[in-house]
């Protein structure tokens, strides 16, 4: 037997010619999925694949660097305005938009990753949330984001090519979701993601191994930032039309709440989380068209919650199912994912 | 006579009321094993901690080579060639073996965020990186015999297996002085006696100079050069294994003195 092993196999994402197969499926379907189904699934899509991206990132300082983010909704933000005001205000073209307004969102990043430095749990939390509500503050207030009356999403011109289309874009926002994926998946297996989570594990012995703390720790948050700003501009294009007050403290709890109930570093998880928590919200919005149990959940909702009965059911029974899922698997979906795995190995044992 | 490889001048530092150490100096010269011992609570630890950069001392200066340390960061420390084991594991409970000794890896690498993104295949910078020293990981797990745990998570591994892991992720830096906090706490006599081994191999084939931490005094007496005693952070007594031995004030500090009624 040949034991010589190559130790690039340790870290390969396409290890073996089953992966590889799968691997080219998924990425076909992918791209082949908006010809067969309506309008409204290639909105989903984008929605979900938007907040897969916020998600992924989120978890790279959450899951993997053991920071915690209440105010990425304001990195979001940085990127929608900015992609929208560099395009039309400045004339930038959208593919160099988009990267330089992320870039302004991952310097803001950095910056609210100073004070990361010295302060833990729950003061970061609520410092990071100042900053979230404040850059919508701020937005509101200055003439230049269009104040409270929100700006309009310009079409985006590559070349020729004029995506005035939820399907166009689609192409366009799954080929960024793919590469900002493997970027991701890269970088959390290589030399700075193994430092990222040294940090989180043991910050103590990662510091006298030579890891520079202040650097990785603001380069988390900045690289965090970087992704929820690219995701924001791109979502400047979903909606067609932003205002501050889409950008909200609920928005940031529920990339959070994504992250978490995907399972805290597992990129598997957080890619599960944000399709099912965006599944849910656009799904659970229309819970009293469903027959027998929405007529039940009407009833319920008016006679205990409120007059009108669909203003927030909904969310009681999104709260409800993420109450459910951290019960029953504190590891979130990934702890699914590996009990599921572990069952089909040793089937039927 | 350049400047001696490793010097402790005066050091002292305190906590609130607590004097930790009071003016420790010695001098330590390249490919020793100096130990030192004392009682618990005597600030050995503190001593390591001041060393590595975890603690700023209040006054006294640490030299390495011909630098002074006592200022510097921890990874600045360790990126000159310091490394460090713990009393209590310190281990990345969630990487596996592999990827602990790899961060030992960490100043001996340069992918960065984007040649660490853009990691294209085993030809790029990055997957030629990752090879090169997954290669080098490799003979130190084969080194302390660590092959039969190399893809398991750490976190639940056998105490006396997490701190040879520990020895491995610090020897992955190599370093010029090695800082061994008990290695041999909490284990059996056989494996006692594999770290020994181990420790004079890092010595005579790998050319560290070691510092150690250890309250076995028969692993200490056989494979130290020099022994430095402390209590309530005051030094008792610096000299060879025998000197120390016979020394009155130590067998005191560990026995306590018979008092007269």
């Amino acid at each position: 037997m040949d034991m010589k092993r190559e130790y690039y196999e340790d870290i390969q994402l396409l290890s073996s010619p089953v992966v590889i197969f799968w691997f080219v499926v998924l990425i076909v379907s992918l791209y082949l999925f908006p010809l067969f189904v309506d309008n409204y699934y290639v909105y989903v899509a984008n929605y979900i694949a938007i907040n897969i991206i916020v998600a992924t990132g989120l978890n790279l300082l959450v899951g993997y660097t053991g920071q915690i983010s209440l105010g990425h909704a304001g990195f979001f933000a940085i990127g929608a305005y900015g992609t929208i005001i560099l395009m039309a205000k400045a004339g930038v073209p959208f593919l160099l938009a988009l990267p330089c307004a992320a870039l302004v969102a991952a310097g803001f990043g950095f910056l609210l990753g100073l004070p990361a430095l010295r302060l833990e749990g729950p003061y970061l939390a609520i410092a990071t949330l100042g900053f979230g509500l404040t850059i919508t503050q701020i937005i509101g207030r200055m003439e230049i984001f269009g104040g409270r009356e929100g700006l309009h999403a310009p079409d985006i011109i590559i070349g020729s090519w004029v995506l005035d289309t939820d399907k166009e874009f689609y192409f366009l926002l799954i080929t960024l979701t793919i590469l900002l994926l493997l970027f991701m998946r890269n970088l959390i297996k290589t030399r700075v993601g193994r430092a990222f989570i040294a940090i989180r594990d043991a910050d103590i012995a990662a510091q006298t191994m030579g890891v520079n703390i202040v650097y990785y720790k603001t380069l988390a948050f900045a690289v965090s930032a970087f992704y929820a700003g690219m995701a924001g501009g791109l979502y400047a294009f979903v909606l067609k039309f932003i205002e501050p007050e889409i950008f909200t403290l609920m928005m940031s709890i529920m990339f959070l709440a994504m992250v978490v109930v995907g399972g805290l570093g597992s990129m598997m998880g957080s890619i599960a989380g944000a399709a099912l928590l965006c599944w849910l919200d656009l799904k659970l919005r229309n819970i009293l068209d469903i027959p027998y149990i929405g007529d039940w959940l009407e009833t319920l909702s008016q006679n205990w919650f409120s007059i009108t009965g669909v203003s927030n059911i909904q969310f009681i029974v999104f709260g409800s199912i993420m109450v459910l899922i951290m019960l029953f698997e504190p590891l979130g979906l990934y702890g699914v994912w590996i009990r599921t795995k572990k069952y089909w190995r040793t089937w039927p044992f | 006579m350049g400047a001696p490889f490793f010097r402790v001048d005066h050091l002292s530092i305190s906590f609130g009321g607590i004097k930790a150490l009071q003016d420790i100096g010695f001098t330590m010269n390249k490919g020793e094993i100096f130990s030192v011992i004392g009682p618990n609570g005597a600030g050995k630890t503190t001593l390591f901690n001041c060393i590595s950069g975890l603690y700023q001392p209040d006054q006294g200066s640490i030299r390495f080579k011909e630098t002074a340390i006592e200022n510097k960061k921890p990874d600045a420390i360790a990126r000159m060639g310091i490394a460090r084991t713990f009393q209590n594991i310190e281990l990345f409970s969630h990487m596996n073996t592999m990827e602990n000794i790899l961060l030992g890896r960490h100043i001996h690498m340069k992918t960065g965020l984007f040649r660490g993104m853009v990691m294209w295949g085993k030809s790029s910078f990055a997957g030629r990186e990752e090879t090169r020293h997954r290669e080098r990981v490799e003979r130190i797990i084969d080194f302390l015999e660590l092959q039969n745990v190399r893809d398991t998570f750490v976190g639940g591994l056998p105490y006396g297996t997490q701190k040879l892991i520990e020895l491995g992720r610090a020897l992955a830096l190599e370093p010029e002085l090695l800082l061994l906090d008990e290695p041999c706490a909490g284990m059996n006599s056989e494996e006692k006696q594999d770290m020994i081994f181990w420790i004079k191999d890092i010595q005579d084939d790998l050319g560290v100079s070691i510092l150690l931490i250890e309250h076995d005094m028969k692993m200490v007496m056989d494979i130290s050069t020099r022994v430095l005693a402390i209590n309530f952070g005051k030094q008792v007594t610096l000299g060879t294994p025998e000197q120390v031995q016979q020394n009155t004030e130590v067998l005191k500090a560990y026995i306590g003195e018979e008092k007269q009624v």
